[in-house]
């Protein structure tokens, strides 16, 4: 659990926020999965969300979608994310991983075989997406046990009592859902996104990151200076996908820096310490 | 007769470990909204009469029960008695929960409704009850299934309601459901989804439960005003469950009546081309709750086959679940094969044609009506009507119209 917490320290004592790329596991092929996380870590990620590819992906729009079907087409199943994940952890022992997904797969190897097999592979933390707080009480205390951060989705539409009900669970940080929809819609509102933001704050000191409809650098700086971290997700498997395998790597990279770039610009503005990687 | 001691499910949607609301975080305001607007409406008078006025006088209920003699004398053992489903308007049970949820969205100032459908039996029950209370209409329907019932979807547009083809995962039923989801967690400060079945996150299996209720209730007053008692069994199909979950439900503290669901064995359970969630599958979480599912060794959801497509679905309602883990009911199977023939005997037997759904119950009925006495007394839910099979039964008999 303390692996992500530290990073949101640091960056908090650099004056920067986190940026949390999310990509699916063995979208486009297995192969490609762990070189696109090193990618990502250089071109500046500070923790990454990787998905489970599943089959019936109810709180994702195409994009994600697609990938999902792409990865489980190759036959991708949770024991080989963790797979992916070990073997990512030969050449980065410092970037968080966050698994993101549905309950079935997870349900289907076994809660607690799962979060030990997580727990051995070098996950930090796992969100799940279709379990709110009320169905993943059990869940969050076994994640707990094996030093595993829970991380809860709230949206523009939790009341203030399930603010409370999450982070009562959470640890890590918690995703707030930038707008009603599915993942990879089209935009997303700042000004209401900033109006929520120190409500979520009042009633928990763990870090807020969001999420959905943020799809460039303009956009995710504007979140960093309201937020403590920036997922971007479709905007990636966009990328990805409209690319050949060996240029894969190239386009993402170029992506998420020019994102990262904006970002630390923002904060700079902000007043944040002047940091220059 | 034992009055309610059976009160699942609890506040949360539990039926024992099956039902709940898992679903992402952006949906469980509408959730939260839907139950309580619910609530309010079960204890509003005003409600519960327009509901009945409707069932009444707009679907046609009370829906009769008819004494299949012909057929149970063919048989040689148990009398065998159907409820009439099929003569709704719209010729299935889905009428009356559209009914139910269309009058809550209209309460809840809801005017756009959406729905998903496999069969596209639920597609058209809501682009009806759309058309009659003046909301607008979207059906999610797999692009699979749209070309093997090409007739409902002409109904549909008939009826003013847009089919959107789903293009994803399998593009039948299942997918069809998680695009409406997709659609609801977007547009949900204007939109109803009606679910067409007993599944689906809390209140729904509850909710639809409640309205197709109905069917038990009357069967009850019926079977004692026709028969001077209650039936030894009662039986259904169960695809999701909601034509069963109906009559199942006032039965279910009724000592001595066996509850029987009959599920989809397709070519047979050994090929694994079936839909009996229920008697091949696990538990796992899909589309909102916790139930049994057929789902390959890593948790992904497995494509299913019956020839009837409106129990062509790998889950089940969460209420189905918990009877049969608790015993008060058995599920069984039934082929395509046998669905068919029950389809055909039917026809010349008593000269109603039934949908390939309720041909599965009828079938169960073939094989355990001779094992019982000529005075024991089988209740089938006829769940509807087969016009929208001819195809697919003139296919197999090889004939092209």
């Amino acid at each position: 659990m303390a692996k992500i917490q530290a990073v949101f320290e640091r960056l908090q004592a650099q004056g920067r926020k986190a940026l949390i790329p999310f990509i699916t596991a063995g979208d486009p092929d297995p192969a490609l999965t762990v070189p696109l996380l090193h990618t990502l870590v250089r071109a500046g990620a500070d923790i990454i969300e990787l998905g489970v590819p599943f089959s019936d992906p109810m709180a994702d729009g195409p994009t994600i979608q697609r990938a999902s079907e792409r990865a489980l087409a190759k036959g991708v199943s949770l024991r080989q994310v963790l797979e992916l994940v070990a073997s990512f952890r030969i050449d980065d022992q410092h970037t968080p991983i966050v698994l993101m997904g549905y309950a079935n797969p997870i349900e289907a190897m076994g809660v607690d075989a799962f979060a030990a097999a997580a727990d051995r592979s070098g996950v930090d933390g796992v969100l799940v997406v279709d379990y709110p707080p009320e169905e993943g009480i059990e869940f969050a205390q076994i994640l707990h046990q094996y030093g595993l951060d829970p991380i809860f989705l709230l949206a523009p539409t939790s009341s203030d009592q399930r603010i409370s009900q999450v982070a009562a669970l959470a640890s890590g940080y918690i995703y707030y859902v930038s707008l009603k929809g599915v993942t990879g819609s089209a935009s997303l509102d700042v000004a209401a996104v900033a109006a929520r933001i120190p409500e979520i704050r009042t009633r928990t000191g763990v870090p807020v990151g969001v999420g959905f409809g943020i799809r460039d650098a303009a956009t995710a700086a504007a979140v960093a200076e309201i937020a403590d971290a920036v997922v971007i997700g479709s905007r990636i498997i966009e990328e990805i996908e409209q690319s050949s395998a060996d240029q894969a790597c190239t386009r993402v990279f170029a992506l998420l820096a020019d994102i990262r770039r904006g970002m630390d610009a923002a904060t700079n503005r902000q007043g944040g310490t002047t940091w220059v990687r | 007769m034992a009055e309610h001691d059976y009160d699942l499910p609890d506040a949360r949607g539990h039926f024992g470990p099956y039902g709940g609301v898992f679903v992402a975080e952006t949906l469980i305001a509408a959730l939260d909204e839907l139950r309580e607007a619910y609530a309010a409406a079960q204890r509003d008078p005003q409600f519960v009469a327009e509901f009945a006025y409707e069932l009444k006088h707009y679907v046609g209920r009370p829906s009769p029960i008819y004494h299949a003699r012909h057929w149970s004398d063919a048989l040689g053992g148990a009398q065998i008695y159907l409820k009439r489903e099929d003569l709704n308007h719209t010729g299935a049970h889905k009428i009356n929960n559209c009914i139910g949820q269309a009058l809550l969205a209209r309460r809840m100032g809801k005017p756009r409704v959406i729905a998903e459908t496999g069969a596209g039996q639920h597609g058209v029950a809501t682009a009806t009850v759309a058309a009659r209370y003046g909301m607008q209409c979207i059906v999610y329907m797999g692009a699979e299934d749209i070309q093997r019932q090409a007739a409902n979807v002409y109904r549909m547009k008939l009826l003013g309601a847009s089919v959107v083809p789903v293009e994803s995962g399998s593009r039948t039923l299942k997918d069809a459901l998680n695009e409406a989801m997709r659609d609801w967690v977007t547009n949900v400060s204007d939109t109803f989804y009606i679910i067409g079945t007993v599944a689906g996150p809390h209140p729904y299996p509850m909710m639809v439960r409640d309205f197709q209720s109905i069917i038990g209730r009357e069967s009850i007053a019926q079977m004692q005003e026709q028969c001077g008692r209650q039936p030894d069994a009662v039986i259904a199909c169960v695809g999701g469950g909601s034509n069963a979950m109906g009559i199942f439900h006032p039965y279910i503290p009724v000592a001595g009546v066996r509850l029987i669901g009959v599920e989809a064995a397709g070519d047979g359970i050994a090929t694994g081309r079936h839909a009996a969630s229920l008697t091949a599958g696990r538990p796992g979480v899909l589309h909102g709750n916790r139930t049994y599912l057929l789902q390959d060794e890593n948790g992904q959801i497995t494509e299913t086959h019956s020839i009837s497509a409106g129990l062509d679905y790998p889950g089940v309602g969460p209420e189905h679940a918990w009877l049969k883990d608790s015993g008060r009911a058995e599920y069984v199977t039934v082929s395509d094969a046998e669905a068919l023939q029950a389809f055909h005997d039917l026809c010349r037997r008593e000269d109603i044609i039934p949908a390939l759904e309720s041909s599965h119950a009828l079938a169960y009925a073939t094989r355990l009506a001779p094992t019982l006495a000529k005075d024991q007394i089988l209740l089938i839910n006829f769940s509807g009507r087969g016009d929208k099979d001819m195809h697919t039964v003139a296919e197999k008999s090889g004939i092209t119209f």
